[in-house]
């Protein structure tokens, strides 16, 4: 039973109880109609950017001057080197977004099938969202998200 | 089958949706200057205009987008003579073209069935073209006579769905920080660093909200999605919490104001494309409004019901409650097919219209303070938001067939609250549009005359 009604998708309920291993996994001529115009779409976006590029590169002046050549820093004179020292927390940031990100996408498959697992399915997820939730309280309490300086 | 006629309607498709982006994109530069204009009490554009004989076109300002386009391809095209050539240029290819492909995955209209647009019958020796209905379930089932088969109004119509959109989505913050990274400028570079440690933060909160969503719809198909919310209930009325994170951190993610610190103009210059110009700047400026149209799409297909209107389905009209049927009347599949597109098409005018406003309305974050907001609120509302729907889910799955009654009635109670709240939208914009425009009342609204009733600095109102 669906949440608020007996809806089922038009695509599942009008394909067999039990498909075949080709119509489950997909098989290669029923893939291409699905992935071709994904590459359609693909060579689309990288013309439309190349044209742009072309045309900014054909069309655009170029009129270079020394003052123009410095790397522009409102005016002022730049010194020392260009590639300044970081904070260390962007690099923190970068792991954890890693973390997190890998244990969302552990969850999606549960999700779509959260009606067909029930509440063993409930209760095991609940263990993973509560290791999360203590992973998150850990780097919480240990100050990584903390940003002032 | 990959026949002619399928490359032909995905071609046709590419072309639909593509050029909605870009012409949305180019009308939302515009909103963002007339919609600033207005909030902050000023004229905005009005110089650029088209003379026709004596006739002067200004269109209120919209001319300037067109003058925009053309100025970005004729201005200097600069690289900074220490920065990378191959990634400089790349950069902003990088930035432009996921915005395009993720487009792919994105629904804007019901299945069509070709063959049962029109028919033409041939009654005692005379043609007469019928405009038929189809059912309310099923992909065209019982069509005959169609050489085609049923058309997703979707390029591809992938069944990893969102997982797709999210997949090209993250692609933008590798362009981000090729742009930072290669421009040898130190404002680029800072700029490139908060942009991408503030995208993959936020994109941790919009997969995680989305999760919620999809527990219900049993779906990642963003056409099951919109099909799920048609029968039932909008998303934002079953995962009101899942609406709100996502739609912050969309927000987020398109580096706006109050979450424009990549680019924050009076720190960084302009973030990370700072020494851009000319088109190749063109691209971040127009990826960036691409950006809002497409989070507008995803949030329209996954909480505000995609193609579809309140009690219309694809075989029309049906107003009903729980199971009381009050009145039914079949509209012709053609005129649901424009109905779903339009409907579609307008509520993300209307999502983008909202953020322009809400870049208006806010003052920008502070790092520490937008970190804290994603990892420290929305991140942990976002599990909470997981366990919270399971519980919920499992509870009423349970509770019998009483409570499936109560909430299909619930479901048919929140369509028409978006029915009345539509007609009501509808009516205030039509007294709006045919009402007086006194000037005079603009005045009384304006900050200046406001000041002066309330003391203020200078003796008059001109002054004040």
């Amino acid at each position: 039973m669906t949440l608020n009604a007996d809806y089922e998708s038009p695509r599942r309920s009008e394909a067999n109880a039990t498909p075949k291993l080709d119509e489950r996994i997909g098989h290669p001529m029923t893939l291409l109609p699905t992935y071709a115009p994904v590459f359609l779409i693909m060579a689309v976006a990288a013309a439309l950017a190349g044209l742009f590029f072309i045309l900014a590169s054909v069309l655009g002046k170029k009129n270079p001057t020394p003052e123009k050549m410095i790397p522009f820093e409102c005016g002022s004179e730049s010194s020392g080197g260009n590639h300044v020292k970081l904070s260390v927390k962007f690099y923190l940031t970068a792991i954890l977004f890693v973390v997190f990100d890998i244990e969302t996408v552990f969850i999606y498959p549960w999700a779509v099938q959260f009606r067909s697992l029930g509440a063993l399915g409930l209760a095991s997820m609940g263990t993973f969202l509560a290791v999360i939730a203590v992973a998150l309280v850990y780097i919480w309490k240990k100050g990584a998200l903390e940003w002032e300086t | 089958m990959l026949t002619g006629s399928l490359v032909l309607w995905t071609i046709v498709k590419i072309a639909i949706i593509v050029g909605f982006v870009f012409n949305l994109a180019g009308v939302l530069t515009w909103v963002d200057r007339r919609q600033s204009a207005m909030i902050q009490d000023r004229v905005g554009p009005n110089r650029a205009v088209v003379k026709i004989g004596p006739l002067e076109l200004r269109l209120a300002g919209l001319l300037h987008t067109l003058a925009d386009g053309v100025k970005f391809f004729f201005k200097e095209d600069f690289r900074p003579p220490k920065a990378d050539r191959l990634l400089f240029g790349l950069a902003p290819m990088l930035a432009l073209a996921p915005v395009v492909i993720l487009l792919a995955a994105v629904p804007f209209g019901d299945t069509v069935c070709p063959g049962s647009l029109w028919r033409v019958l041939t009654l005692d020796g005379l043609e007469k073209t019928i405009f038929p209905a189809v059912g309310r379930y099923g992909v065209c089932s019982g069509e005959v006579g169609s050489a085609v088969g049923p058309i997703d109004l979707q390029v591809a119509p992938l069944s990893v769905g969102i997982l797709f959109v999210f997949a090209i989505a993250g692609q933008g913050i590798i362009a981000a920080a090729i742009a930072g990274v290669s421009s040898d400028n130190k404002f680029s570079l800072l700029g490139a660093l908060r942009a991408s440690s503030q995208m993959v933060s936020y994109e941790v909160t919009l997969g995680m909200s989305l999760i919620g969503a999809m527990m219900i719809y049993g779906s990642v198909r963003l056409d099951d999605m919109a099909r799920w919310q048609g029968e039932n209930a909008w998303g934002i009325f079953v995962q009101p919490v899942a609406f709100f994170l996502f739609f912050t951190a969309a927000v987020a993610e398109s580096k706006r104001i109050p979450f424009d610190l990549p680019e924050a103009e009076s720190e960084l210059v302009s973030g990370y494309f700072t020494e851009y110009s000319g088109m190749k700047f063109g691209m971040f400026y127009l990826s960036e409004y691409m950006e809002i149209v497409t989070s507008s799409m995803l949030v329209v297909a996954v909480f505000l019901g995609g193609w579809q209107l309140p009690f219309l389905h694809r075989d029309g009209l049906t107003l009903e409650f729980g199971d009381t049927v009050l009145l039914h009347q079949d509209i012709a599949h053609i005129w649901m097919t424009v109905f779903g597109v339009v409907a579609f098409f307008g509520k993300v005018a209307l999502l983008c219209w909202i953020q322009a406003f809400i870049r208006w309305s806010l003052p920008r974050f502070r790092y520490d303070q937008l970190m804290k907001l994603c990892w420290k609120v929305l991140l942990p509302l976002s599990l909470a938001n997981i366990m919270i729907t399971g519980v919920v889910m499992l509870a009423l799955d349970k509770a019998g067939t009483g409570a499936a009654a109560m909430l299909k009635t619930l479901g048919h109670v929140s369509q028409a609250t978006v029915a009345v709240g539509l007609a009501y939208a509808l009516v205030r914009l039509v007294v709006w549009f045919v009402g007086s425009r006194d000037p005079q009342r603009w005045i009384v609204g304006s900050a200046a005359t406001r000041a002066d009733k309330a003391g203020g600095t200078k003796t008059t109102a001109m002054q004040a």
